[in-house]
């Protein structure tokens, strides 16, 4: 149905009363996340329901740490807004208190400190996702990052990339198209990530709704060309691949703290050889994205397949119309905010979280 | 962020690494004191040594700045040990223009000298420390082929590269250093030497949060002594809040001016050497937008990632930082708005480009939340807007206009 995140995600945010933790809650709330908790020490005990600016649906629950979410909350899953400076702490928390996914949207951590978080969670069953990235989301699901969700729509194609707006792009040209994605992952633009494309290729593998795979890459490192190779040797859906950083000069970091062509390594070029070797097909250009992958999708020796799935379909109706429903509310809400917020989210002060006063959320139509 | 090589061994030298000691002068008149401080360790052969954030010195040139026609010397690093000729070498390199493979045909002009020990040896090798992104792990490569571009040691002989990988759970052991003394074929003294001179290399670059640290050549002297003859180190500049002394090496007369101003503004921009400046809202897009005007028979003039925001007052630094470009004849403004609205940004290209009066064209191309109704802002401007409603349309119409 999606690989990662779905409506069954108990969605904890860490660092929820910062300014992006409070919008972004707010956003994946009215797009019908299952905001659980929130996690700001030493402001546990309090129900948060956003700030004047942005005004969350429902109020979430705070706590001091992630394992209280976890206990009192069922949390499952986190999402990261701590600063660079305290996040691979944050990071190392979700994991210990058995958090499965682990979204770390923060920019900046140093490297040192994601060397020493990589090595922490090879013991740990938790899987990261980023730093550095906009997050995943299965539309009509779940959104769990900062991603805009009205640009996506529910479907087959699966979406990995290590860019922000990039991707919004590329899906965009989907959604256009009538081209629905199973789940896009941002897996983030630093050296190292937890989430590498081939650990997503690997689950989107399993995903028997994912037809086809969209890969955006950059320049920097190589996880494009091992990605390739296990395209090449044991993926069986088509892929489509992009890779940003073609006129991007050697030794300069542009922009993202990975995406540098050191050494004469990690060139965009390299990157395409590699991957057209593996049979995927390379986009020249960033405007053929969505036009590219409609005619893979066309010619797809799977065509079949899709017929035969189609069944699935069914039951996704109700997400589809469940989050056009969520869309008009956004919709409503950003014209609405500023006249009357609405009255019944306000935030409750200070009160004391037992387990009998939890606040059960709130069931999809 | 890069530093210089006196500024590295000033580092190493806190951590203990044994390395090939000097002085460094920014003018002829403290050349004399540098001398005789190294004269009055017992020092009488002396390495005059460019100092610029570029690779190749030794075999580079120096040209005059004012007519870089006239070639002044041949080598940034040179060997002596006559005063006199290091004084003549020093002024030759001070203040000229060093080209090297590294610098492009534009060079960099030599503000700084090292002038340090002579020291004799017999054998040059390779150490190198940085990130091996396949693993997420610290890896450290050595070889027997020092001295030279170590590039081309992986490409033509990779089995003469030694590698060992740093287990961050326990950090570097000594028998690893040992595997790579054996490795390297050291023995006696120098072998003995090279294990603590490795354990604290390591350390200084753990220490530091350096993303690089290159000792080319490390050399063995005629006295078994393993000494850093050169030394080259940049750092995560995410990791520079915690190392206010090492930021402070930093060297502006290495940058290029306009991108310095950018950085002030909080702007991530790179100048590069075509006609299209482009503006564009993450760093992704930005290398794809690039990208395209390429495709589409342009050159793009720079990198410019204006982040998510892209307020007015963003838009009007951008717009400002691309035009002191003189050579770019258009510009291609390209948001994607998701979060951020269309509308409001097109008001912010409007607002800016009303304020600096752009004189020359400006393709925009917005997408994503309130598209139309930016694309309808920006018509009845009455600017002079090109507005694009693709990506593909967007680089086409940029680079008709610089045809």
């Amino acid at each position: 149905m999606s690989i990662l995140v779905n409506n069954t995600t108990r969605l904890v945010v860490q660092g929820i009363t910062g300014g992006e933790g409070t919008f972004h809650t707010q956003q994946m709330i009215a797009y019908g996340t299952k905001v659980v908790a929130g996690v700001t020490p030493g402001k546990g005990g309090m129900m948060y329901g956003g700030n004047e600016k942005d005004i969350f649906a429902h109020p979430v629950p705070v706590f001091n740490t992630v394992t209280d979410a976890v206990k009192n909350e069922g949390a499952d899953t986190s999402v990261i807004f701590v600063p660079a400076a305290f996040a691979a702490e944050a990071i190392m928390e979700s994991a210990e208190a058995g958090i499965k996914l682990i979204v770390c949207i923060t920019e900046g951590i140093p490297t040192r400190d994601m060397v020493k978080v990589r090595e922490y969670l090879k013991h740990k069953n938790s899987r990261l996702v980023g730093p550095n990235c906009p997050g995943v989301i299965s539309p009509g699901y779940a959104k769990v990052g900062i991603m805009p969700g009205f640009i996506h729509t529910p479907g087959n194609v699966g979406v990995i990339s290590r860019s922000g707006t990039l991707t919004y792009e590329a899906v965009w040209q989907l959604t256009e198209r009538g081209i629905g994605q199973s789940t896009c992952i941002g897996i983030g633009g630093d050296p190292i990530i937890g989430t590498q494309f081939l650990d997503a290729f690997k689950l989107f593998k399993e995903d028997s709704d994912t037809h086809a795979i969209i890969m955006i890459g950059e320049i920097g490192g190589s996880a494009e060309e091992e990605a390739a190779e296990y395209v090449k040797n044991e993926f069986n859906k088509p892929v489509i691949g992009f890779i940003a950083g073609r006129t991007a000069p050697p030794g300069r970091r542009m922009g993202h703290a990975g995406a540098i062509i050191s050494g004469g390594k990690g060139t965009a070029a390299e990157k395409m050889e590699a991957m057209r070797t593996a049979g995927i097909h390379v986009i020249e250009s960033p405007a053929l994205i969505g036009e590219t992958v409609q005619k893979v999708l066309a010619e797809s020796p799977k065509k079949k397949l899709f017929v035969v799935e189609s069944k699935t379909k069914k039951k996704k109706e109700p997400a589809k119309a469940h989050i056009q429903a969520n869309l008009k509310k956004i919709y409503a809400a950003q014209v609405t905010k500023k006249v009357k917020p609405k009255p019944k989210p306000k935030p409750k002060p200070k009160k004391k979280l037992t387990a009998k006063t939890k606040v059960k959320p709130k069931k999809r139509k | 962020m890069k530093i210089h090589e006196y500024q590295a061994k000033e580092l190493l030298k806190k951590y203990d690494v044994a390395i090939q000691d000097g002085y460094a002068i920014n003018d002829m008149s403290d050349f004399d004191a540098a001398i005789s401080k190294l004269q009055s360790r017992g020092i009488n052969q002396f390495v005059v040594k460019s100092q610029i954030h570029a690779g190749g010195r030794g075999k580079g040139k120096l040209f005059n700045p004012e007519n870089r026609e006239e070639l002044i010397l041949e080598g940034g690093v040179k060997f002596t040990t006559s005063v006199e000729k290091a004084k003549d070498l020093a002024s030759k390199m001070l203040g000229n223009l060093l080209v090297t493979h590294q610098t492009g045909s534009e060079g960099k002009i030599v503000k700084t000298l090292f002038i340090t020990e002579g020291l004799d040896y017999k054998k040059e090798l390779y150490l190198g420390i940085l990130l091996d992104r396949s693993v997420s792990k610290n890896v450290i490569m050595a070889s027997t082929e020092g001295g030279v571009e170590i590039e081309k040691v992986a490409e033509e002989t990779p089995e003469k590269i030694l590698k060992v990988w740093i287990d961050p759970s326990i950090g570097i052991q000594s028998f690893q250093a040992r595997e790579l003394a054996f490795g390297l074929g050291l023995s006696g003294a120098a072998f003995k030497n090279f294990i603590p001179f490795l354990l604290k290399l390591y350390k200084a670059y753990e220490e530091t949060d350096a993303s690089l640290l290159e000792i080319n050549p490390l050399i063995i002297t005629n006295d078994d002594r393993i000494v850093a003859l050169d030394a080259k180190m940049n750092f995560d500049d995410n990791a520079l809040y915690r190392h206010p002394e090492i930021a402070a090496y930093r060297d502006l007369n290495e940058e290029a001016p306009l991108e310095i101003e950018a950085s002030k503004y909080n702007l991530n921009y790179i100048k590069l050497d075509g006609n299209v400046g482009c503006m564009v809202n993450g760093a992704g897009l930005a290398m794809a937008t690039m990208d395209i005007i390429k495709l589409a028979g342009g050159e793009p003039a720079n990198f410019l990632d204006v982040g998510g925001g892209s307020s007015a007052e963003t838009v009007e630094n951008g717009f400002k930082i691309i035009l002191s470009d003189p050579n770019v004849k258009a510009i291609l403004v390209n948001i994607f708005g998701g979060i951020v609205r269309c509308d409001r940004v097109a008001q912010g290209v409007i607002e800016a480009s009303k304020k600096i009066n752009v004189a020359i064209p400006v393709v925009v191309r917005l997408e994503g939340t309130n598209a139309k109704e930016a694309a309808e802002l920006l018509d009845k401007s009455g600017l002079n807007f090109l507005v694009a409603k693709s990506l593909k349309e967007a680089a086409e119409k940029v680079t008709l206009t610089i045809h």
